[in-house]
This record gives structure tokens, sequence and C-alpha cells, in this order.
């Protein structure tokens, strides 16, 4: 990919569009999948695929304006105006604490899924704590974490293995 | 996967159980009443021995809350998610039934003296 110019930003524009696309679809038949105890905030995240595999493939800050569209879209569309502020603080913390995590090498891509997951159910978690005005949230920490470290680790597994293909195809965006 | 991956979701998780621990374990006392909270303001306080169904509405949408035989639920609730509603029945302390969307909290409490609870359930049928 050699081009310059206006021909290399038209092409990332069309790619960001493309990715947008699919973490939109991927939040959407979240919904379809039966994963839900009934805790708000626990779920499987399958649009962080799309993060955690655009770390390794597109330019940081690219990776952040998929998220943060996305997640604008999708509470424009399907949530309210309360929802999307919780979905912002999760993803955009979660966003920040990858990126740290990557540059800073200590993990595969395994462990820093799991740390994103984490960090947006915390995020999600401290963001209801200050909109609601209420310390007894703080109660579902010890399960948004757990279900933070295993819907982390199961993305990131998926993530893995997506990478490992894309390698294979001499796949660079950036 | 690597060896500090393995380790930090070890550790993470001992976090977890232990937060658990300290936070939850041994104080799942029944509650006997419940504090409905909207939007930041109490909206009310009804007794759990009583049963009775709840309407809240304010600008977000609307949530039915249900006490049935001692506990709990959120019956109906007009927000996309639904969790609130999937949550199920509670009935112990800190307990709490959360519709985000809406700025709905329902907790589970102990009044601190036996008197307080019948004075809700009074006060709650005024209302």
């Amino acid at each position: 990919m050699g081009q310059k110019g206006e021909n290399t930003m038209s092409k990332r524009v069309a790619r960001l569009g493309i990715f947008v696309a699919l973490a939109m679809v991927f939040s959407y038949i979240e919904v379809l999948i039966p994963f839900s105890f009934g805790i708000p905030g626990v779920k499987l995240g399958i649009a962080n695929l799309v993060v955690v595999t655009g770390l390794y493939f597109l330019k940081p800050q690219d990776v952040l304006w998929i998220s943060v569209i996305r997640i604008l879209l999708m509470g424009i569309l399907f949530g309210n105006g309360v929802s999307l502020l919780y979905s912002m603080a999760g993803g955009v913390l979660s966003y920040l604490v990858m990126l740290v995590c990557k540059k800073a090498g200590l993990f595969s891509i395994v462990g820093i899924s799991v740390v994103g997951g984490v960090f947006h159910n915390l995020g999600q978690l401290l963001a209801a704590m200050a909109v609601l005005q209420n310390e007894n949230i703080v109660y579902y920490f010890p399960v948004l974490l757990a279900a933070g470290v295993v819907t982390g680790a199961l993305i990131g597994m998926l993530a893995d293995r997506i990478v490992k293909a894309m390698k294979t195809q001499e796949y660079d965006m950036k | 996967m690597n060896k500090r991956d393995v380790f930090l979701m070890a550790g993470l998780l001992t976090f977890a159980g232990l937060s658990y621990l300290l936070l939850i374990k041994g104080r799942e006392q029944t509650g006997n009443r419940i504090v409905i909270t909207l939007d930041g303001e109490i909206y009310g306080t009804y007794a759990l021995n009583q049963d009775r169904e709840i309407e809240v509405k304010n600008d977000n949408g609307y949530n039915v809350v249900v006490i049935e035989d001692g506990q709990v639920y959120m019956k109906e609730a007009d927000c996309p998610d639904q969790y609130c509603v999937k949550q199920g029945r509670i009935s112990g302390r800190h307990e709490s039934l959360i519709c985000l969307p809406h700025k709905l909290i329902v907790e589970v409490e102990i009044a601190e003296e036996d008197g307080a609870a019948a004075e809700d359930a009074i006060d709650s049928i005024a209302r």
C-alpha cells in the first residue's frame, strides 16, 4: 500500500466506514445471543473484537474513532441519551487502558482484551455511580469485574485467531 | 496467550472474589423494605411484607415495580435493554434492581427500628 496523498486519505475514510459498519453489526448480533445474567452491563462485547483486532492493524486514533462512532450511532439508533453516556465512558476508558497495555508490551492479545473487558465494565460502573448519584451500585463491582475477565478472555481468543489469519495474508493497513 | 496473561486473569479473578467476600458475603440478610430512587431523588419507600404494584413514570420512561411474597421485581419497563426486568426477584439487603436508561434504582434495605417498616407501610398507603 504505497499510495500517498488524497488516495491514502480516501482509503482511510472508506476503511473506517467499513469497520464502523462491522462493529455496528456485531453490536446488533449481540442482542440476539442469550448471554445475559440479568445484570446490567454484563454482555459479551462482540463489537470489541473490532477494537482489539484494530489495535494490531490500524492507527490507534482510527481505532478510537471506530469505537466512538459505533457507540454514538448505536446509542442514537437503539438507546437513549443516558445509556449512550454509560457506553461511551466504558468504551473510551477501555480503549485508553488497552492502548497503554499494548504499548507496554506486557500481555498478549488475550491479556489486552481482558484488560479492555474489565475497564469497559469499570467505566460503565463509574458512569452509573456518577449519573445515578448512588454509591450502592458498588455492590455490582465483584460480578462486573469477574464478568469482564471472562468475556474479555473469550473475545481475546477470537481476536487472536483473527490477527493470526490476517498476518498470514500480510494484511497491513497502517 | 502467555504466562503474564494467565497471571493477570488469575489476579483479577482473585480480586473479584476478595471484593465479593468483603462487600457482600455474610451480609445477605433479608431486607424488610425497598427504596425507589428516580433520577437521584427518593421516589418512595415501601414495606416488603405487603404485596403491591408501583408504577413509576418520568420523562425517561415508565417502570412497574411489584412487591410479592416479600420479594421485589421489575414487572415491566419500556427501556430498550430490559436488564431490570431480567434481573428477577430480589429480597436481600444491598440488592438492587437498576434501570440505567431511566435512572431508576430499587434498593432493598433493613429499616433500623422495628417500627420503621410499619410506619413506612402506612406512609405508602397514604400516598
